[in-house]
């Protein structure tokens, strides 16, 4: 039921201008923008473990050089690789932040989307704490154990695999604390996760039997042994690191899982837990010591030098020694530096795939 | 009955002996008297119980308000430290070139380092020379650098400057007593460093100054040097094009629908469609956007542009129904009387019903862009949660808005940050506020009552 007079069907008569004026002014602002001009901004897309590192570089940059400052976009390194391999031009992003190693699947989406010439920028390394509140002593916890912590199935005691069982540290080994088992970490669409269940789950998983005798096949294995338990021990904390670190300030006795830069922000607060015996420090990091760390990479399609000026300039910043070297500026931003060899070989990649051709 | 009030007369005379008054006595209360008791008592529970609820959820607003306030007030001063430089020309254009390249290409870092170096000769190792050059924000070379390259005259000369302090000491300042050196690791602040900066306050080498960089400067990775200028800007880019597309599309739309269409299936289809698309949950739009705008069209990702007809896709069906509403409002007398006088059905809504309408309609338009001035999650899918230091200047280039920026201020490991997020909430709901001083001025200043 309508409560208003309806004019038009009361008295059919010439209609105004004015209302069509609207409608075509509306039209025209809509479909306006079919003209879009050149881009004058490079486009980074990706990780958001590398974009602290990714812009501080892109301000340095756009400060520094006539360039405009590119553009950083957080997108997770999964997100970012798809966008950049969705295709070559203006449209598409020039380079993808990651935090591990692109994948071959990834790679033929590029190969089938026409991006052929992707280059491999290692920038440096990150290393992934295990950190609790200062409150609290530091502890030296083994791949194993933090393995039986979080793992969705243990080897029982007769040898097959039971869902965890364990809800207190002490249960795992009487060393550890009388504490309920609670750690904080990142969610599966986070390239920290992945390096994570690498690094730590998978080692501590190929020794098992248990394991070997359930997934004879190596590819279910793996899989099994990169899955975290949902019972309400291991806790997903979503993307945002500064989260974890505030859950740890007002829970002593949780644990966190996150990125180096985080635990050098705030060592008045956290301790960064031993792994296998070796603490998570700078030095420690760089030299391969300590075992839960992962290189970062950029990724850069050599074609798109022509649609965005200062590509090449960009990555020989990236590359540089007053940003990626032992006393660059990422350094002091929390990213363990490559060795200086590498570095040198980056720069010279650099130099290679994005040299002026004419 | 006698008997009675002879038991009344001896209760009255009971109680004036022992001084009470004697008119009052209690009396067995009736089933009826006893339901309008218990009435009471329920009613008065409803009143405590929402009573209670309000004050919950102004403890709530009061404590979330106080929390951002706490944290965020020290943001709008920033510290300062008067630093004697020396425009080397050994060290800006050694060739003595002057020209462009040479003069933005130079260690500007070094004057700093030496004027320091100058100023606390005792730095003598490496490692006290970082500690020393780490007071100063690693930005304070920029201003230099735009001071030479505005005016290479300066080269050869020496001036006083005022530098920004670097964050972890700027917080320091700003939050510690200085009375003591307790609690100085939670400012990763040293002994040696702390010296110093009691030095330089004793030298009234320091000073606390309004934060202009804030509103001057755009994103950064140094939360000293960051600002909320490109975001501003951004977000009133975005609001521009939204109202330009929403408004004359929801109002147009509104009024077809209420003055001109014939009642059938297909109004009915329509209607129903925009009551469900003001329920959509806003990230679906930002799916839309990107499909659409940025896919099919080709428009250009992270632009104002995008972000804008996103927005007003968001608003449009609010748009439509506050609209709708205020023409309903208008009696349909008024139709009557200028149909009477001759007007067409079109000069009838155009210069009657629609006037009539609009300051209904102005007051539900700018509660809705208060609401898209407030959205983060469709913007996230167009690529404008974005790491932008430029402001933008036009519609396509690539921009962000206040709320992302507060949303990726938060992601950020520093604790400078913390101050800085804070601030940019207290811009905000200072803005969302003003919107919505305005929404009721307009509609107690303009409003009709039939």
């Amino acid at each position: 039921m309508k409560p208003c007079f309806n004019v038009s069907t009361a008295i059919p008569g010439p209609r105004s201008g004015s209302c069509s004026v609207f409608l075509v002014a509306a039209l025209a602002v809509f479909f306006l923008p079919s003209a879009v001009q050149a881009r004058d901004n490079i486009h980074i897309v990706g990780s958001s473990t590398v974009y602290p590192f990714t812009t501080v570089v892109a301000e340095e940059f756009g400060k520094t050089t006539g360039f405009s400052a590119p553009i950083v976009e957080s997108t997770g390194t999964g997100g970012g690789i798809k966008l950049l391999c969705g295709g070559v031009g203006e449209s598409f992003p020039d380079m993808a932040n990651a935090s591990r190693a692109i994948k071959e699947s990834e790679l033929k989406l590029c190969a089938d989307n026409g991006v052929k010439d992707v280059t491999e920028i290692k920038i440096g390394y990150d290393g992934i704490i295990i950190a609790n509140s200062k409150e609290k002593e530091l502890y030296d916890l083994s791949k194993q154990q933090i393995f039986s912590a979080l793992a969705k199935q243990v080897p029982g005691k007769d040898g097959k695999l039971v869902n965890n069982p364990y809800k207190m540290w002490s249960e795992i080994d009487p060393a550890l604390p009388a504490v309920k088992i609670e750690v904080y970490g990142p969610p599966t669409t986070s390239g920290t996760r992945d390096a994570f269940v690498e690094l730590v789950m998978e080692k501590a998983c190929a020794g098992e039997e248990a394991f070997k005798a359930a997934w004879p096949e190596e590819e279910m294995r793996k899989k099994n042994c990169h899955l975290m338990r949902e019972d309400g021990h291991y806790i997903e904390s979503g993307e945002n690191d500064n989260l974890i670190v505030q859950k740890l300030r007002s829970n002593p006795q949780a644990f966190g899982i996150f990125g180096y830069s985080f635990l050098e922000q705030n060592l008045d607060t956290l301790n960064g837990n031993l792994v296998d015996g070796v603490e998570p420090t700078f030095e420690a990091i760089a030299d391969g010591s300590y075992p839960v760390a992962r290189p970062l990479f950029i990724y850069a399609k050599n074609k798109h030098v022509d649609f965005a000026p200062g590509i090449r300039e960009f990555l020989k910043e990236l590359v540089s020694d007053k940003a990626a070297g032992m006393d660059g500026y990422l350094a002091v931003k929390g990213l363990i530096p490559l060795p200086e060899e590498e570095l040198q070989e980056m720069q010279k990649r650099v130099s290679d795939a994005f040299s002026v051709k004419k | 009955m006698f008997s009675f009030a002879g038991r009344r007369a001896k209760i009255a005379i009971r109680r004036m002996q022992k001084n009470k008054n004697p008119f009052i006595f209690s009396r067995g209360k009736t089933p009826a008297q006893k339901w309008m008791v218990r009435r009471k008592k329920r009613e008065k529970w409803f009143r405590r119980c929402g009573l209670a609820s309000i004050l919950i959820s102004l403890m709530f607003l009061g404590g979330l308000i106080l929390s951002v306030i706490g944290n965020g007030y020290t943001a709008f001063t920033r510290v300062q430290i008067l630093l004697p430089v020396e425009f080397s020309a050994d060290i800006i254009d050694p060739e003595g070139t002057r020209t462009v390249a040479a003069l933005s290409g130079a260690d500007y870092r070094k004057l700093i380092r030496n004027s320091l170096a100058k100023l606390f000769p005792e730095a003598e190792t490496r490692r006290e020379q970082m500690d020393l050059h780490a007071l100063i924000s690693k930005g304070a070379y920029y201003k230099i650098r735009r001071m030479v390259m505005e005016d290479p005259s300066l080269i050869g000369q020496s001036h006083d400057l005022w530098l920004p302090a670097a964050s972890n000491v700027d917080l320091f300042i700003k939050r510690h007593s200085m009375s003591s050196d307790a609690g100085l690791g939670n400012y990763k602040i040293n002994a040696m460093q702390y010296a110093w900066l009691k030095q330089l306050i004793e030298g009234k080498r320091l000073r606390k100054v309004f934060n202009t960089t804030f509103f001057t400067s755009g994103d950064s990775q140094e939360p000293e040097q960051a600002g909320i200028l490109s975001s501003i800007t951004g977000s009133l880019l975005t609001i521009l094009v939204c109202i330009f597309c929403a408004f004359p599309m929801g109002v147009a739309t509104a009024l077809y629908l209420e003055e001109f269409a014939r009642e059938n299936w297909f109004t009915d289809l329509i209607e129903i469609n925009i009551n469900n698309l003001a329920a959509v949950p806003s990230i679906i739009y930002g799916l839309l956007g990107l499909s659409v705008y940025i896919n099919i069209m080709g428009m250009p990702r992270s632009s104002a542009l995008v972000g804008g007809l996103v927005l007003a896709l968001l608003v449009l069906p609010v748009i439509v129904i506050a609209t709708r509403n205020a023409l309903r409002a208008v009696p349909p007398s008024i139709r009557y009387a200028a149909l009477a006088m001759g007007a067409t059905p079109v000069q009838v809504a155009v210069h009657h019903t629609f006037i009539y309408a609009l300051p209904g309609i102005m007051t539900g338009f700018i509660l809705s862009i208060a609401r898209a001035l407030g959205e983060t999650s469709p913007l996230l899918m167009i690529g404008m949660v974005a790491f932008v230091t430029d402001v933008p200047r036009s519609l396509v280039d690539p921009s962000t808005t206040l709320p992302v920026q507060i949303y990726l201020w938060t992601n950020n490991p520093e604790t400078g940050f913390v101050e800085n997020t804070a601030a940019a909430i207290m811009v905000l709901l200072v803005v969302l506020v003003c919107i919505n001083v305005l929404a009721g001025w307009v509609r107690r200043r303009f409003e009709i009552k039939w």
